[in-house]
């Protein structure tokens, strides 16, 4: 036998006597198979990349108009004899005056604006100017009174947020054609736009409102903003973070470095592994049987939506803290162990800060799987129309109603007006700068808290 | 055959660890056969055998590491000078704390190196403060033969070393604790000759105060650096005797034939 192998290289090679310069039929065809296998993995590599591109573009150029609002700025006089009758600037009685009020003021002010500008319009009354503002401006304008009373029997100027179709029109979403059966404003109305566009005084500006304001019912578009769901966010993703962070590494440490192996660990096992691919809705039926239904606590929350959201998150967590501790060679325990630590000391002395890179990144996932989630939220009534004020305290912000970010450009998708659909594309682009703020916070972490050994 | 001129006369000392009777099971397997040995203080055993005769198993049974694996029992009496370590009285942590261990493959942590070896001090509370716990880490590395190296860089990281280097800060750890044995699991097997070298001259070194016993695959290594050696086979510890004795004139025909080469 030893004989036999010794001699069948000399053999084998006179019997296939072959130059290394050229390759057999046999090394071409696997030279073939590999360059194909290549070329598979590059196809599918550029159909990703095609379509994340597709995404990307999308995105941006559906959403980047929401970030600029059409504002119109006239000088708007402010006259005593409407505002404040009695003249002693008393805040109750200038309380009496409503939007009604002040709606006419800003009529007035574009009116004498147009004609200023020698705008050529078969519009007669002050009053047809309405059209070109929103709805809120006079709102906003009556609280900039109330705010400086001072300002009272002067002349201000005035930024007055334009109407939604004046937007429209500047960002090319809304023509002269297609307003011809609209019964908010005539075509005739876009030659003054056009005009005071020209003039400088009507302008897109960058939409402050947007990333800071509440949403707005439907026949306001141009005043809805994101700014507080993202505050809702905000809540919850703090509840999540401070429940799934210390339960999930807790749990993860019991099961892998504590718990004996046997039949019911095993069981717990595949349940959590099993509980990460529950449809996100089912947690949110949980959520509102247990935490609304049972324990009574307010809908809408963002305690409620952080706690839902905790029970999605927690298996993520478990999952990825047991594979970074398992990941920790058995060697570093051997070492901690055999001088002498206790079981514990060996795990949060040694193995826990080897993990730690491997949690941090499960646990910012997580997180950001939690903040894009909306179909828990559905149900707990997170969604809908909630126009709530900015939360004035630490308790308000957990507990006051709100919505999330995510719910929010559901709610403005599935509203008519096309303004709304624009604001659900910006709504994304926030979304998608938090997530990418989120897992550039994850791979920072991991390249400084990782270590070698 | 083997050098076996240096001295190995050591009849007169008290015996540290007496293993009677000792069976070792891992789930169905039976590892570990019947096993009685006698450990003596400031005497380097020798543990030797072919791969998977179980010298490893019962050595980790002497600081009962194999308590952490779930499958493992042990059953028979382990004394450590007269007491049962595997009383259930007995806490592991502080039985670990006298029976220090160095493991096969050398595992530093990822910390400094000032900290690999101040860690065992720290968890124990030997030093009271901080220049205690200095010369604690300077006498430990010292003593394992490391101190020169690495007295100018005790903040670099210990997993920065040679695998020497690295052996030698584990064996300096594990004397840090002051344990009365320390058990060495094939300490040299990942090192090269210099560096076994240095090892075994350490290992030659703590024998004035500890009980040394190593496990190993190399023969000449059993019989440069013990005076008592104890050859395992299939999990049955076939012969246990003077390492002049065993090496020169062994009484079993297996023990005979492994050191000739012919088993294993």
């Amino acid at each position: 036998m030893t004989d036999a192998t010794v001699h069948q290289p000399s053999a084998s090679a006179s019997k296939h006597a072959h130059s290394l310069l050229a390759a057999d039929a046999r090394t071409r065809k696997r030279n073939a198979a590999e360059r194909r296998f290549r070329m598979y993995g590059i196809a599918a590599i550029s159909v990703g990349l095609i379509f994340l591109v597709i995404l990307l573009f999308t995105i941006i150029r559906n959403g980047i108009p929401a970030f600029t609002q059409t504002y119109i700025t006239v000088e708007v006089e402010l006259p005593e004899a409407k505002l404040d009758k009695k003249g002693n600037r008393d805040i109750a009685d200038l309380k009496k005056v409503s939007t009604f009020g002040y709606a006419p003021l800003i009529d007035n002010a574009i009116f004498t604006k147009v004609q200023e500008l020698g705008i050529e319009t078969p519009f007669e009354k002050p009053k047809k100017m309405r059209s070109l503002v929103s709805a809120s401006a006079a709102a906003q304008l009556r609280y900039m009174v109330l705010e400086n009373p001072a300002l009272i029997g002067t002349t201000v100027e005035f930024e007055v947020l334009g109407s939604s179709r004046v937007d429209g029109y500047m960002k090319g979403r809304v023509t002269r054609d297609s307003v011809a059966r609209d019964k908010n404003i005539d075509a005739e109305h876009f030659d003054i736009v056009d005009a005071m566009a020209q003039d400088g005084s009507l302008a897109r500006i960058f939409n402050w409102a947007f990333i800071t304001g509440a949403d707005a019912s439907e026949s306001r578009p141009e005043q809805a903003g994101i700014g507080v769901s993202m505050i809702g966010s905000f809540f919850m993703m703090l509840v999540v973070l401070g429940l799934s962070l210390p339960l999930g590494v807790a749990a993860s440490i019991y099961l892998e470095e504590f718990a004996p192996k046997n039949r019911l660990t095993d069981l717990i096992e595949v349940n959590i592994s099993n509980l990460a691919a529950v449809p996100s809705i089912v947690f949110g039926i949980l959520g509102l049987a247990v935490f609304i239904q049972f324990m009574h606590l307010p809908q809408s929350a963002p305690l409620v939506g952080g706690l839902v959201l905790t029970l999605m998150t927690l298996p993520t967590i478990i999952i990825s803290t047991r594979a970074s501790l398992k990941a920790v060679p058995p060697s570093i325990r051997d070492a901690a162990l055999g001088i002498g630590a206790s079981k514990m000391q060996s795990v949060f002395h040694h193995v826990l800060p080897l993990a730690a890179p491997g949690i941090l990144t499960g646990t910012i996932i997580g997180l950001a799987q939690a903040l894009g989630e909306t179909a828990p939220l559905l149900l707990i009534g997170m969604v809908g129309y909630i126009a709530s004020n900015v939360p004035d305290g630490i308790a308000g912000g957990f507990l006051d109603p709100n919505s999330s970010m995510p719910a929010q450009i559901y709610e403005w998708s599935k509203r008519a007006d096309p303004a709304y659909y624009e604001r659900a594309w910006g709504g994304i682009i926030v979304l998608l700068l938090f997530l990418m703020t989120m897992n550039i916070i994850a791979i920072i972490l991991r390249r400084r808290f990782e270590r070698r050994w | 055959m083997y050098d076996v001129t240096r001295d190995s006369d050591v009849d007169t000392k008290a015996t540290k660890l007496s293993a009677r009777n000792v069976q070792v099971y891992y789930g169905t397997t039976h590892a570990i056969k019947d096993v009685d040995v006698d450990i003596e203080d400031k005497t380097v055993t020798a543990f030797i055998g072919p791969s998977g005769c179980g010298k490893s198993t019962f050595l980790r049974c002497l600081n009962r590491m194999n308590d952490t694996i779930d499958v493992c029992r042990v059953e028979g009496t382990i004394q450590l000078d007269g007491e049962d370590i595997y009383d259930e009285r007995v806490d592991p942590v502080q039985l670990r704390a006298k029976v220090g261990m160095v493991f096969q493959k050398p595992n530093p942590f990822p910390k400094s190196i000032y900290d690999n070896i101040a860690y065992g001090p720290r968890i124990h509370g030997l030093a009271k403060n901080k220049a205690e716990l200095d010369e604690i880490v300077e006498k430990s590395l010292r003593r394992g033969a490391i101190w020169d190296e690495v007295k100018d860089r005790l903040d670099a990281p210990g997993t920065g070393l040679s695998g020497g280097q690295q052996q030698r800060l584990c064996i300096a750890r594990a004397v840090a604790t002051e344990p009365e044995v320390l058990l060495m699991d094939e300490p040299c097997s990942a090192l090269d000759p210099i560096a076994t070298a240095q090892v075994e001259e350490l290992i030659d070194e703590l024998r004035q105060n500890y009980s040394v016993v190593i496990v190993t695959h190399s023969m000449q290594q059993a019989a440069r650096v013990s005076q008592k050696t104890a050859f395992f086979h299939l999990g049955n510890l076939v012969e246990f005797g003077e390492t002049g004795q065993i090496f020169t004139n062994p009484e079993d025909p297996r023990t005979e034939s492994y050191i000739t080469g012919r088993i294993g």
